[in-house]
């Protein structure tokens, strides 16, 4: 069945890596829907959060692509995995007087924050988890999108309870 | 002490134990070259990169050793990929080195730039760019253990030539860490136990032995399992020398054009041990139904990511190939197939491999002849299509390391400069590269390094005056419509003619015997069956690098074949 799946890649931090992930995943046909690259609390390695759609065993097989690359420490599937998992989005929205407080109050619903006012547009910073920022989307939509960015998903395992 | 980017290569190929470079210089590389000049290194100059790729990799299969070539920056890295990507393939270990713009030009187009290892880190177990002098020695050091250890592969260390020329201290690495690199070469032992138990109540058993056998020195394991468990044996193309040809549970090769009886074996099989061996489609056919009666699948490889990718394995056991098949020895019992070998022998019997024996000249009968004389003793190279697959299928190469083609990735124009390096690693041995008129075509450039190297190999040239695969595939699949396959064709020729010896056909362009002349080498002609094998005992035992065309009937084809997309057993075994 396909499904996404979020995956974990702890890398060495060295120029070429993450072409050598992105050319992986070109040569083998796998689906990235979104990709975040940082460094870690260790500044030699970095974590990569990517998303992948795909059944079983095409998840398999990323995984262990992935890990026969040089470059890489360590995969971890989240799928099965209590994690937490945050994405953030800066949207462009259209506003005018007349619906500027309606925007105010949706922003104040989903404890998103303006992060810059113009004349005719707002930017609107949210964080959260896929499902949020689909839930806010639809709700400024009909005001009208005029841009969007978004960091792509980033994810931690929950520590031990 | 301070050595220049230079001195320090040359000190690591030494610690290494290098003992041949095959390469071609240029720009960004002299200062490299200035230093083998003033080494005892042995570098062999080749006629193009390509030629050194796989004279490094004929010489690391037949050796067993990393292969080392070296090229320039730009289109010397750039002829080098045709070679990396075939011993990426069939997993040979080779350190390729090239030059590479000086750091600060990197990424401004400079003259003969190009961005190596992007363009090869697709076809390549690793690559590096040294952009420290410091680094440079770790990286050499890191490139060959990388390139021999786990599924062994090609590494390229690209290096600027403001590198090369710039002084650090020299340490060399004794030990070796790569913290996000550890191949596992010891199997799951609980794996291991249940593939014993599968193997021990199976009916039908079947090994499948794949490169991985070679790679790991796993040949007398492999026929002790096989012996004890009285287990039939097919290879694939990469295993072929891997299991002595003349014993009775030895099925040849399978696949496309493997046996018959290899390939009903596999269908028939209740229990499958899959050795270094990656489930190819040339091997398995409609995967779909693949080894329908194949209740249990047991896959032992090194890689993992070769288990399940194409079939799935019932018990998968990650590790080399001579460790895990070591371990399965102690747990396997002693056994008797008699009932299912009589099976295999039915369809043996059935439809054996054989072709027309009348008095035209065959190619299967020259390659046959070469089998004899040799018996078997010979290192064979084979270029690639028709050649390559009548060479797998009746030259009996009797040992491992003694049967070198391009199996994965199918390369025209390997043979030649491959049987070069098997000779470099194998002096005293006899070296022969069955070739096709194409394929010897493609490097045959090499005859000059081979001539002034003293390399006496001995090429067969099977001309048959086609692409002798394509041309088969047109003629099964593509209602005889013969496109740009005749080697004869020419601006002269009608256009509706694609037939060699009609009337007012231009000659075969070259004269390989002139062409053989004018290298300074030996060339014959062979165009009737009588002659082929007094010419074959001159010939092999001649000391000189020597070609050897054999005019064979042009539309022979390779028998029997499991068409592309059809399961094993729907199989061609001959043409109406």
């Amino acid at each position: 069945m396909e499904q996404q799946h979020v995956i974990s890649v702890l890398v060495e931090n060295k120029f070429g890596v993450l072409a050598r992930i992105a050319t992986l995943f070109a040569a083998r046909g796998f689906n990235i829907d979104s990709l975040a690259v940082g460094e870690t609390e260790n500044k030699d390695i970095s974590r990569m959060t990517i998303v992948v759609r795909g059944d079983e065993k095409i998840l398999e097989q990323v995984e262990k692509q992935l890990n026969k690359l040089i470059d890489v420490i360590k995969v971890i599937d989240f799928s099965d995995l209590a994690v937490v998992e945050r994405d953030l989005a800066l949207i462009r929205v259209n506003c005018d007087r007349n619906s500027r407080s309606d925007i105010l109050e949706i922003v104040e619903i989903f404890r998103a924050n303006i992060v810059d006012v113009a004349a005719n547009s707002l930017v609107v910073e949210v964080t959260g988890d896929e499902e949020k920022i689909m839930a806010i989307l639809n709700l400024l939509r009909p005001y009208g999108i005029k841009e969007m960015a978004r960091t792509g998903r980033i994810a931690l395992a929950r520590g031990e309870k | 002490m301070m050595k220049t980017g230079a001195e320090i290569f040359v000190e690591c190929l030494k610690k290494e134990k290098v003992e041949v470079i095959f390469g071609i210089p240029g720009g960004s590389v002299i200062p490299i070259f200035d230093q083998i000049y003033l080494s005892k290194l042995k570098v062999i100059l080749t006629r193009h990169e390509q030629g050194a790729a796989h004279m490094a990799d004929g010489y690391a299969r037949a050796s067993g050793k990393v292969g080392v070539c070296i090229a320039t920056s730009g289109p010397g890295a750039t002829n080098l990929t045709t070679g990396l990507a075939t011993a990426y393939m069939d997993s040979v270990p080779l350190v390729a080195f090239t030059g590479q713009v000086a750091t600060n030009l990197i990424g401004n187009d400079a003259f003969q730039e190009a961005d190596t290892t992007g363009i090869t880190r697709p076809i390549t177990k690793h690559n590096f760019l040294v952009k420290d002098v410091r680094e440079l020695a770790t990286i050499i050091r890191q490139a060959f253990y990388i390139a021999a250890s786990g599924r062994p592969g090609p590494v390229l260390v690209d290096i600027p030539v403001d590198v090369q020329r710039a002084s650090a201290e020299f340490i060399w690495p004794e030990k070796i860490d790569i913290r996000s690199y550890h191949p596992n070469y010891k199997g799951h032992l609980m794996q291991i136990k249940k593939a014993a138990e599968a193997i021990n109540n199976s009916q039908h058993p079947v090994i499948y032995a794949g490169g991985g056998v070679i790679w790991s020195g796993a040949s007398r394991e492999l026929v002790e399992l096989s012996r004890i468990a009285d287990i039939p044996t097919t290879v694939t193309l990469m295993a072929i020398g891997a299991y002595p040809p003349d014993s009775p549970r030895y099925l040849g090769m399978l696949g496309m054009h493997g046996t018959y009886w290899a390939n009903m074996a596999m269908q028939n099989a209740d229990v499958i041990v899959a050795v270094g061996a990656r489930f190819d489609d040339r091997c398995t056919g409609k995967l779909t139904a693949f080894a329908p009666q194949a209740h249990t699948i047991i896959h032992i490889d090194i890689d993992p990511t070769s288990i399940s990718k194409n079939v799935s394995a019932d018990i998968p056991v990650v590790g080399d190939a001579r460790q895990v098949l070591g371990e399965l020895l102690k747990l396997v019992k002693k056994n008797q197939h008699t009932d299912w070998l009589k099976m295999i022998d039915g369809w043996r019997k059935k439809n054996p491999l054989v072709y027309k024996d009348d008095e035209k000249l065959r190619p299967q009968y020259v390659v046959e002849k070469i089998s004899e004389l040799t018996g078997g003793e010979a290192i064979v190279t084979t270029e690639v299509g028709q050649n390559q697959m009548w060479a797998a299928q009746f030259y009996r190469a009797r040992y491992p390391r003694h049967f070198l083609s391009s199996g994965g990735l199918g390369t025209m124009g390997y043979g030649f400069p491959a049987a070069i390096g098997a000779k470099f690693a194998n002096p005293d041995k006899l070296v022969i590269d069955i070739a096709g008129d194409g394929s010897i075509q493609m490097n045959i450039q090499e005859l000059a390094t081979a001539v002034l190297n003293n390399v006496e190999v001995k090429i067969i040239i099977l001309n048959n005056s086609y692409l002798g695969m394509v041309r088969q595939w047109q003629e099964m699949f593509y209602n005889r419509h013969y496109s740009a396959v005749c080697l004869h064709k020419g601006a002269d020729c009608p256009p509706d003619c694609n037939r060699p010896g009609q009337k007012n056909c231009p000659g075969y362009v070259p004269d390989f015997v002139k062409l053989a002349q004018a290298y300074g080498a030996s060339g014959y002609r062979v165009n009737k069956k009588k002659d082929v094998v007094p010419v074959l005992k001159e010939v092999l035992n001649n000391k000189k690098l020597t070609i050897v065309e054999f005019v064979v009937e042009p539309e022979e084809n390779v028998l029997p074949m499991v068409p592309a997309g059809k399961a094993l057993d729907e199989v061609i075994t001959s043409l109406a």
